[in-house]
Protein backbone atom coordinates (compact mmCIF):
# COMPACT_ATOMS: atom_id res chain seq x y z
CA UNK A 1 0.00 0.00 0.00
CA UNK A 2 2.87 2.44 0.74
CA UNK A 3 4.47 0.93 -1.83
CA UNK A 4 1.54 2.15 -4.49
CA UNK A 5 1.40 5.45 -2.58
CA UNK A 6 5.41 6.05 -3.26
CA UNK A 7 4.64 5.62 -6.89
CA UNK A 8 2.11 7.27 -7.87
CA UNK A 9 2.78 10.16 -5.31
CA UNK A 10 6.36 10.36 -7.06
CA UNK A 11 4.70 10.61 -10.45
CA UNK A 12 2.11 13.34 -9.47
CA UNK A 13 4.79 15.62 -7.93
CA UNK A 14 6.70 14.97 -10.27
CA UNK A 15 4.33 15.99 -13.03
CA UNK A 16 3.77 19.37 -11.39
CA UNK A 17 7.40 20.47 -11.58
CA UNK A 18 8.59 18.65 -14.61
CA UNK A 19 8.86 20.06 -18.10
CA UNK A 20 6.28 19.24 -21.01
CA UNK A 21 7.81 20.74 -24.23
CA UNK A 22 6.00 17.57 -26.53
CA UNK A 23 6.60 17.20 -30.19
CA UNK A 24 5.87 15.30 -32.68
CA UNK A 25 8.91 13.95 -33.44
CA UNK A 26 9.69 13.56 -29.92
CA UNK A 27 6.14 11.60 -29.81
CA UNK A 28 7.29 8.98 -32.05
CA UNK A 29 8.19 5.58 -31.32
CA UNK A 30 12.27 5.01 -31.33
CA UNK A 31 14.14 3.37 -34.38
CA UNK A 32 17.26 4.20 -33.89
CA UNK A 33 16.44 8.10 -35.63
CA UNK A 34 14.70 6.67 -38.34
CA UNK A 35 10.60 7.38 -39.21
CA UNK A 36 9.08 4.07 -37.71
CA UNK A 37 8.37 1.42 -40.76
CA UNK A 38 5.58 -0.99 -40.72
CA UNK A 39 3.52 -1.68 -37.47
CA UNK A 40 5.15 -2.59 -34.22
CA UNK A 41 2.85 -5.44 -33.21
CA UNK A 42 3.77 -8.09 -35.38
CA UNK A 43 3.55 -11.81 -35.69
CA UNK A 44 6.01 -13.40 -33.94
CA UNK A 45 7.63 -17.06 -33.17
CA UNK A 46 4.80 -20.21 -32.57
CA UNK A 47 7.93 -20.87 -30.10
CA UNK A 48 6.97 -18.26 -27.34
CA UNK A 49 3.67 -20.08 -27.46
CA UNK A 50 5.02 -23.44 -26.95
CA UNK A 51 7.01 -22.02 -24.10
CA UNK A 52 3.64 -20.56 -22.57
CA UNK A 53 2.52 -23.67 -22.26
CA UNK A 54 4.76 -25.80 -20.96
CA UNK A 55 4.84 -23.27 -18.72
CA UNK A 56 1.50 -23.91 -17.31
CA UNK A 57 2.18 -27.98 -17.11
CA UNK A 58 5.31 -27.53 -15.11
CA UNK A 59 4.40 -24.70 -12.68
CA UNK A 60 1.14 -27.01 -11.92
CA UNK A 61 3.67 -29.39 -10.91
CA UNK A 62 5.61 -27.17 -9.07
CA UNK A 63 2.92 -26.13 -6.77
CA UNK A 64 1.71 -29.58 -6.31
CA UNK A 65 5.62 -30.22 -4.71
CA UNK A 66 5.11 -27.58 -2.15
CA UNK A 67 2.53 -28.97 0.05
CA UNK A 68 4.01 -32.33 -0.12
CA UNK A 69 7.62 -31.16 0.47
CA UNK A 70 5.57 -29.14 3.50
CA UNK A 71 4.08 -32.53 5.17
CA UNK A 72 7.10 -34.62 4.42
CA UNK A 73 7.36 -35.60 7.80
CA UNK A 74 4.39 -36.40 8.73
CA UNK A 75 3.75 -38.50 6.05
CA UNK A 76 4.55 -42.07 5.28
CA UNK A 77 6.55 -44.08 3.14
CA UNK A 78 3.13 -44.59 0.61
CA UNK A 79 2.82 -40.71 -0.02
CA UNK A 80 6.88 -40.71 -0.58
CA UNK A 81 6.29 -43.50 -3.53
CA UNK A 82 3.71 -42.19 -4.73
CA UNK A 83 5.32 -38.92 -5.44
CA UNK A 84 8.32 -40.41 -7.11
CA UNK A 85 5.67 -41.92 -9.36
CA UNK A 86 3.83 -38.66 -10.02
CA UNK A 87 7.56 -36.80 -10.86
CA UNK A 88 8.26 -39.95 -13.04
CA UNK A 89 5.48 -38.93 -15.36
CA UNK A 90 6.47 -35.97 -15.39
CA UNK A 91 9.75 -36.73 -16.72
CA UNK A 92 8.25 -39.00 -19.32
CA UNK A 93 6.13 -35.84 -20.68
CA UNK A 94 9.40 -33.88 -20.30
CA UNK A 95 10.91 -36.19 -22.40
CA UNK A 96 8.40 -36.33 -25.05
CA UNK A 97 8.39 -32.74 -25.29
CA UNK A 98 12.31 -32.80 -25.76
CA UNK A 99 11.42 -34.63 -28.65
CA UNK A 100 9.42 -33.37 -30.21
CA UNK A 101 11.95 -30.40 -30.38
CA UNK A 102 10.08 -28.11 -27.74
CA UNK A 103 13.05 -26.46 -26.72
CA UNK A 104 15.10 -26.22 -29.95
CA UNK A 105 15.50 -22.51 -31.15
CA UNK A 106 16.19 -22.40 -35.18
CA UNK B 1 -7.57 8.02 30.05
CA UNK B 2 -7.99 4.74 27.74
CA UNK B 3 -11.55 4.47 29.51
CA UNK B 4 -13.24 8.13 28.75
CA UNK B 5 -12.07 7.08 24.94
CA UNK B 6 -13.44 3.98 24.61
CA UNK B 7 -17.07 5.01 26.04
CA UNK B 8 -16.79 7.02 22.75
CA UNK B 9 -15.18 4.69 20.27
CA UNK B 10 -15.36 0.98 20.53
CA UNK B 11 -13.75 -1.37 23.37
CA UNK B 12 -10.16 -2.63 22.42
CA UNK B 13 -9.85 0.23 19.13
CA UNK B 14 -6.94 1.96 20.71
CA UNK B 15 -4.98 -1.16 21.12
CA UNK B 16 -5.82 -2.23 17.31
CA UNK B 17 -4.71 1.68 16.00
CA UNK B 18 -1.38 1.21 18.36
CA UNK B 19 -0.57 -2.25 16.46
CA UNK B 20 -1.86 -0.83 13.08
CA UNK B 21 0.71 2.29 14.11
CA UNK B 22 3.53 0.22 14.58
CA UNK B 23 3.23 -2.12 11.43
CA UNK B 24 2.88 1.57 9.62
CA UNK B 25 6.38 2.40 10.97
CA UNK B 26 8.06 -0.75 10.25
CA UNK B 27 6.62 -0.43 7.29
CA UNK B 28 7.91 3.26 6.93
CA UNK B 29 10.90 2.12 7.89
CA UNK B 30 11.99 -0.80 5.77
CA UNK B 31 11.17 0.67 2.45
CA UNK B 32 13.51 3.61 3.72
CA UNK B 33 16.30 1.33 4.17
CA UNK B 34 15.92 -0.67 1.01
CA UNK B 35 15.18 2.06 -1.19
CA UNK B 36 18.28 3.40 0.33
CA UNK B 37 20.36 0.13 -0.27
CA UNK B 38 19.20 -0.06 -3.86
CA UNK B 39 20.11 3.70 -4.40
CA UNK B 40 23.41 2.76 -2.98
CA UNK B 41 23.42 -0.49 -4.41
CA UNK B 42 23.79 1.51 -8.28
CA UNK B 43 26.82 3.45 -7.00
CA UNK B 44 28.77 0.29 -6.10
CA UNK B 45 28.24 -1.33 -8.83
CA UNK B 46 29.40 1.49 -10.83
CA UNK B 47 32.16 1.54 -8.66
CA UNK B 48 32.86 -2.08 -8.73
CA UNK B 49 32.86 -2.67 -12.73
CA UNK B 50 34.42 0.62 -13.00
CA UNK B 51 37.34 -0.85 -10.82
CA UNK B 52 37.28 -4.00 -12.43
CA UNK B 53 37.86 -2.24 -16.03
CA UNK B 54 40.57 0.07 -14.28
CA UNK B 55 38.13 2.95 -14.18
CA UNK B 56 37.33 5.16 -11.14
CA UNK B 57 33.71 5.48 -11.69
CA UNK B 58 31.23 8.14 -10.38
CA UNK B 59 33.59 10.86 -8.19
CA UNK B 60 32.31 14.12 -9.22
CA UNK B 61 29.62 14.49 -6.45
CA UNK B 62 30.37 14.35 -2.95
CA UNK B 63 33.64 12.80 -1.64
CA UNK B 64 33.87 9.50 -3.56
CA UNK B 65 31.27 10.53 -5.67
CA UNK B 66 29.27 9.65 -2.83
CA UNK B 67 26.00 11.29 -3.35
CA UNK B 68 25.42 10.32 -7.03
CA UNK B 69 22.56 8.36 -6.66
CA UNK B 70 20.91 10.87 -5.33
CA UNK B 71 21.84 13.68 -8.14
CA UNK B 72 20.59 10.78 -10.22
CA UNK B 73 17.19 10.42 -8.23
CA UNK B 74 16.89 14.29 -8.31
CA UNK B 75 17.49 14.22 -12.67
CA UNK B 76 15.13 11.78 -12.96
CA UNK B 77 12.40 13.12 -11.20
CA UNK B 78 12.71 16.40 -12.83
CA UNK B 79 13.14 14.85 -16.70
CA UNK B 80 10.17 14.91 -18.76
CA UNK B 81 7.68 12.49 -18.77
CA UNK B 82 7.78 11.24 -22.89
CA UNK B 83 4.57 9.33 -23.90
CA UNK B 84 5.02 8.00 -27.30
CA UNK B 85 1.67 9.32 -29.12
CA UNK B 86 1.20 6.05 -30.48
CA UNK B 87 0.98 4.34 -27.01
CA UNK B 88 -1.90 2.61 -25.09
CA UNK B 89 -2.06 4.96 -22.57
CA UNK B 90 -3.34 3.31 -19.07
CA UNK B 91 -1.58 0.70 -20.11
CA UNK B 92 1.80 2.69 -20.54
CA UNK B 93 1.48 4.81 -17.15
CA UNK B 94 0.21 1.69 -15.07
CA UNK B 95 2.90 -1.17 -16.34
CA UNK B 96 6.04 0.54 -14.36
CA UNK B 97 3.73 1.13 -11.22
CA UNK B 98 2.95 -2.66 -11.10
CA UNK B 99 6.19 -3.51 -11.35
CA UNK B 100 7.76 -1.61 -8.89
CA UNK B 101 5.04 -2.50 -6.31
CA UNK B 102 5.49 -6.20 -6.85
CA UNK B 103 9.09 -5.40 -6.01
CA UNK B 104 8.65 -3.42 -3.06
CA UNK B 105 5.55 -5.82 -1.68
CA UNK B 106 8.30 -8.68 -1.61
CA UNK B 107 10.07 -6.96 1.15
CA UNK B 108 6.75 -7.01 3.76
CA UNK B 109 7.84 -11.16 4.14
CA UNK B 110 11.63 -10.79 4.61
CA UNK B 111 13.04 -11.21 7.92
CA UNK B 112 16.11 -9.46 8.18
CA UNK B 113 16.60 -10.71 11.91
CA UNK B 114 14.92 -12.33 14.22
CA UNK B 115 11.53 -11.75 15.22
CA UNK B 116 11.83 -8.56 12.42
CA UNK B 117 9.68 -9.37 10.05
CA UNK B 118 6.68 -6.96 8.53
CA UNK B 119 4.35 -9.83 7.81
CA UNK B 120 5.49 -13.26 9.34
CA UNK B 121 3.05 -15.34 6.53
CA UNK B 122 3.39 -18.77 7.26
CA UNK B 123 3.34 -18.89 3.13
CA UNK B 124 6.23 -16.48 2.75
CA UNK B 125 8.49 -18.37 0.10
CA UNK B 126 5.22 -18.76 -2.06
CA UNK B 127 4.35 -14.89 -1.79
CA UNK B 128 7.80 -13.82 -3.02
CA UNK B 129 7.49 -16.50 -5.78
CA UNK B 130 4.09 -14.79 -6.50
CA UNK B 131 5.17 -11.75 -6.26
CA UNK B 132 8.20 -12.11 -8.91
CA UNK B 133 6.09 -13.18 -11.19
CA UNK B 134 3.43 -10.37 -10.88
CA UNK B 135 6.16 -8.36 -11.48
CA UNK B 136 6.42 -9.89 -14.90
CA UNK B 137 2.73 -8.69 -16.00
CA UNK B 138 4.49 -4.77 -15.70
CA UNK B 139 7.14 -5.88 -17.87
CA UNK B 140 4.81 -7.32 -20.63
CA UNK B 141 2.09 -4.66 -20.22
CA UNK B 142 4.85 -1.82 -20.84
CA UNK B 143 6.30 -3.69 -23.98
CA UNK B 144 2.76 -4.35 -25.28
CA UNK B 145 1.64 -0.64 -24.36
CA UNK B 146 4.80 0.73 -25.94
CA UNK B 147 4.03 -0.31 -29.10
CA UNK B 148 7.39 0.20 -30.82
CA UNK B 149 8.88 -3.25 -31.81
CA UNK B 150 11.96 -2.71 -29.48
CA UNK B 151 9.88 -2.65 -26.51
CA UNK B 152 7.54 -5.18 -27.87
CA UNK B 153 10.55 -7.92 -28.55
CA UNK B 154 11.52 -6.99 -25.09
CA UNK B 155 9.05 -7.73 -23.59
CA UNK B 156 8.27 -11.20 -25.40
CA UNK B 157 11.72 -12.22 -24.22
CA UNK B 158 11.50 -11.01 -20.71
CA UNK B 159 8.16 -13.18 -20.39
CA UNK B 160 9.14 -16.22 -21.70
CA UNK B 161 12.81 -15.99 -19.98
CA UNK B 162 11.08 -15.40 -17.03
CA UNK B 163 8.78 -17.73 -17.12
CA UNK B 164 11.17 -20.52 -18.35
CA UNK B 165 13.22 -19.61 -15.14
CA UNK B 166 10.54 -19.55 -12.52
CA UNK B 167 9.81 -23.17 -13.17
CA UNK B 168 13.53 -23.97 -12.52
CA UNK B 169 13.34 -21.57 -9.25
CA UNK B 170 10.64 -22.68 -7.68
CA UNK B 171 12.00 -26.44 -8.11
CA UNK B 172 15.27 -25.58 -6.70
CA UNK B 173 13.49 -24.22 -3.16
CA UNK B 174 11.42 -27.46 -3.49
CA UNK B 175 14.04 -29.06 -1.17
CA UNK B 176 15.09 -26.53 0.92
CA UNK B 177 11.22 -26.90 1.75
CA UNK B 178 11.42 -30.55 2.35
CA UNK B 179 14.35 -30.64 5.16
CA UNK B 180 12.71 -27.11 6.58
CA UNK B 181 9.34 -28.65 6.40
CA UNK B 182 7.99 -24.92 6.25
CA UNK B 183 7.19 -22.51 3.99
CA UNK B 184 8.05 -19.56 6.35
CA UNK B 185 11.36 -17.84 5.57
CA UNK B 186 11.81 -17.60 10.05
CA UNK B 187 11.07 -20.96 10.13
CA UNK B 188 13.88 -22.19 7.60
CA UNK B 189 16.54 -20.26 8.80
CA UNK B 190 15.73 -21.84 12.30
CA UNK B 191 15.47 -25.19 10.88
CA UNK B 192 18.67 -24.13 8.99
CA UNK B 193 20.69 -23.36 12.46
CA UNK B 194 19.16 -26.82 13.70
CA UNK B 195 20.62 -28.45 11.07
CA UNK B 196 24.64 -29.96 11.61
CA UNK B 197 26.07 -27.74 8.72
CA UNK B 198 24.32 -24.78 9.86
CA UNK B 199 23.75 -23.71 6.27
CA UNK B 200 21.74 -25.72 3.72
CA UNK B 201 24.07 -24.65 0.54
CA UNK B 202 26.17 -27.60 1.73
CA UNK B 203 23.23 -30.59 1.24
CA UNK B 204 21.57 -28.58 -1.24
CA UNK B 205 24.46 -27.96 -3.50
CA UNK B 206 22.60 -28.62 -7.07
CA UNK B 207 19.41 -26.55 -5.98
CA UNK B 208 21.74 -23.58 -4.83
CA UNK B 209 23.58 -23.45 -8.11
CA UNK B 210 20.12 -24.13 -9.84
CA UNK B 211 18.57 -21.08 -7.70
CA UNK B 212 21.52 -19.00 -8.39
CA UNK B 213 21.60 -19.03 -12.67
CA UNK B 214 17.78 -18.78 -12.11
CA UNK B 215 18.14 -15.95 -9.94
CA UNK B 216 20.09 -14.34 -12.55
CA UNK B 217 17.98 -14.94 -15.14
CA UNK B 218 14.62 -13.73 -13.00
CA UNK B 219 16.37 -10.72 -12.16
CA UNK B 220 16.91 -9.67 -15.91
CA UNK B 221 20.47 -9.76 -14.72
CA UNK B 222 23.97 -10.27 -17.35
CA UNK B 223 24.72 -12.44 -17.98
CA UNK B 224 20.57 -13.36 -18.67
CA UNK B 225 19.67 -9.47 -19.84
CA UNK B 226 18.11 -10.68 -23.51
CA UNK B 227 14.94 -8.71 -22.62
CA UNK B 228 17.20 -5.48 -22.30
CA UNK B 229 20.06 -6.35 -24.46
CA UNK B 230 21.02 -2.57 -25.55
CA UNK B 231 23.03 -3.73 -28.27
CA UNK B 232 20.54 -5.03 -30.40
CA UNK B 233 17.51 -3.81 -28.28
CA UNK B 234 18.38 -0.26 -27.12
CA UNK B 235 16.52 -0.73 -23.66
CA UNK B 236 14.32 -3.41 -24.41
CA UNK B 237 10.98 -3.50 -22.78
CA UNK B 238 11.41 0.52 -21.40
CA UNK B 239 12.59 2.19 -24.13
CA UNK B 240 9.91 4.49 -24.86
CA UNK B 241 10.34 5.08 -21.11
CA UNK B 242 11.49 8.35 -19.41
CA UNK B 243 11.79 10.77 -17.02
CA UNK B 244 10.50 8.75 -13.49
CA UNK B 245 8.73 6.20 -15.31
CA UNK B 246 11.82 4.87 -16.12
CA UNK B 247 13.36 5.39 -12.71
CA UNK B 248 10.45 3.44 -11.56
CA UNK B 249 11.87 0.00 -13.31
CA UNK B 250 15.21 1.19 -12.45
CA UNK B 251 14.53 0.76 -8.99
CA UNK B 252 12.63 -2.29 -9.06
CA UNK B 253 15.09 -3.98 -10.65
CA UNK B 254 17.34 -3.60 -8.60
CA UNK B 255 15.18 -4.12 -5.65
CA UNK B 256 14.51 -7.15 -7.41
CA UNK B 257 18.39 -8.45 -6.80
CA UNK B 258 18.16 -7.16 -3.15
CA UNK B 259 15.05 -10.08 -2.99
CA UNK B 260 17.14 -12.76 -4.76
CA UNK B 261 19.84 -12.17 -2.84
CA UNK B 262 18.28 -11.79 0.65
CA UNK B 263 16.03 -15.09 -0.59
CA UNK B 264 19.30 -16.56 -1.25
CA UNK B 265 20.82 -15.50 2.28
CA UNK B 266 17.66 -16.86 3.88
CA UNK B 267 16.96 -20.28 2.32
CA UNK B 268 20.53 -21.45 1.32
CA UNK B 269 22.97 -19.50 4.10
CA UNK B 270 21.29 -19.26 7.07
CA UNK B 271 20.17 -16.01 7.51
CA UNK B 272 20.64 -13.89 10.57
CA UNK B 273 22.27 -17.31 11.95
CA UNK B 274 26.04 -18.24 11.38
CA UNK B 275 26.56 -22.40 11.68
CA UNK B 276 27.31 -23.77 15.23
CA UNK B 277 30.42 -24.86 14.26
CA UNK B 278 32.04 -21.97 13.79
CA UNK B 279 30.67 -20.12 16.91
CA UNK B 280 31.83 -23.28 18.86
CA UNK B 281 35.02 -22.88 17.29
CA UNK B 282 35.21 -18.91 17.70
CA UNK B 283 32.60 -18.25 20.46
CA UNK B 284 32.92 -13.92 20.92
CA UNK B 285 31.40 -14.29 17.51
CA UNK B 286 27.52 -14.72 18.66
CA UNK B 287 28.03 -11.58 20.35
CA UNK B 288 27.43 -10.01 16.71
CA UNK B 289 23.73 -8.90 16.13
CA UNK B 290 22.32 -11.10 13.43
CA UNK B 291 21.69 -7.75 11.24
CA UNK B 292 25.04 -7.78 10.56
CA UNK B 293 25.63 -11.40 8.94
CA UNK B 294 22.29 -10.98 7.09
CA UNK B 295 23.69 -7.74 5.38
CA UNK B 296 26.98 -9.67 4.64
CA UNK B 297 25.71 -12.29 2.95
CA UNK B 298 23.41 -10.51 1.07
CA UNK B 299 26.52 -7.93 0.34
CA UNK B 300 28.49 -10.99 -0.83
CA UNK B 301 25.67 -12.04 -3.25
CA UNK B 302 25.29 -8.45 -4.73
CA UNK B 303 28.76 -8.09 -5.44
CA UNK B 304 28.47 -11.66 -7.38
CA UNK B 305 25.86 -9.78 -9.34
CA UNK B 306 28.39 -7.20 -10.53
CA UNK B 307 31.55 -9.67 -10.73
CA UNK B 308 29.73 -12.06 -13.17
CA UNK B 309 28.41 -8.91 -15.32
CA UNK B 310 31.54 -7.57 -15.58
CA UNK B 311 33.00 -11.28 -16.16
CA UNK B 312 30.65 -12.67 -18.51
CA UNK B 313 29.12 -12.25 -22.29
CA UNK B 314 25.68 -12.17 -23.07
CA UNK B 315 24.18 -15.57 -23.81
CA UNK B 316 22.23 -16.04 -27.15
CA UNK B 317 18.08 -16.74 -26.91
CA UNK B 318 18.53 -20.24 -28.01
CA UNK B 319 21.05 -20.82 -25.42
CA UNK B 320 19.12 -18.99 -22.88
CA UNK B 321 16.23 -21.19 -23.57
CA UNK B 322 18.25 -24.67 -23.57
CA UNK B 323 20.03 -24.04 -20.21
CA UNK B 324 16.74 -22.92 -18.67
CA UNK B 325 14.99 -26.15 -19.82
CA UNK B 326 17.49 -28.82 -20.68
CA UNK B 327 19.46 -28.75 -17.56
CA UNK B 328 18.14 -26.46 -14.78
CA UNK B 329 15.06 -28.24 -14.85
CA UNK B 330 16.81 -31.72 -15.05
CA UNK B 331 18.99 -31.31 -12.41
CA UNK B 332 16.12 -29.31 -9.72
CA UNK B 333 13.87 -32.35 -10.60
CA UNK B 334 17.01 -34.76 -9.72
CA UNK B 335 17.89 -32.60 -6.38
CA UNK B 336 14.22 -33.20 -5.52
CA UNK B 337 14.34 -36.91 -5.47
CA UNK B 338 17.56 -37.20 -4.00
CA UNK B 339 16.62 -34.97 -1.21
CA UNK B 340 13.28 -37.03 -0.61
CA UNK B 341 15.34 -40.46 -0.63
CA UNK B 342 17.98 -39.13 1.62
CA UNK B 343 15.04 -37.34 4.18
CA UNK B 344 13.08 -41.11 3.82
CA UNK B 345 16.64 -43.13 4.27
CA UNK B 346 17.14 -40.89 7.49
CA UNK B 347 13.55 -41.45 8.98
CA UNK B 348 14.22 -44.89 8.26
CA UNK B 349 11.45 -45.24 6.02
CA UNK B 350 13.57 -47.12 3.01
Amino acid sequence: MIATAFALGALVVGSIFRLKRPYAEKLMPYESGNPPVGEPRQRFSVKFYIIAMLFVVFDVEAVFLYPWAIVFDKIGLYAFIEMVIFIVILFVGYIYAWKKEAFVWD
Amino acid sequence: MNTILETIIAPGSIDFALAIGIILVKIAVVIAIALLHVAYATYFERKVIAHMQVRLGPREVGPYGLFQPFADGIKLFFKEDIIPAKADKPLFYLSPVIFFIAALTSLAVLPFFDGFVIADLNIGLLFLLAMSSLGAYGIILSGWSSNSKFSFLGGLRAASQVISYEIAMGLSLVGVMIMAGSLNLSDIVRAQHAYPTGVFVIPQFLGFFVFVVAAFAETNRLPFDLPEAESELVAGYFTEYSGFRFALFFLGEYTGMLIMSSLLALCFLGGWTIPRFITDFIPFLSAVPGIVWFLMKVYAFMFFYYWVRATLPRYRYDQLMAIGWKLLIPLALINILITGLVKAWIKGLL
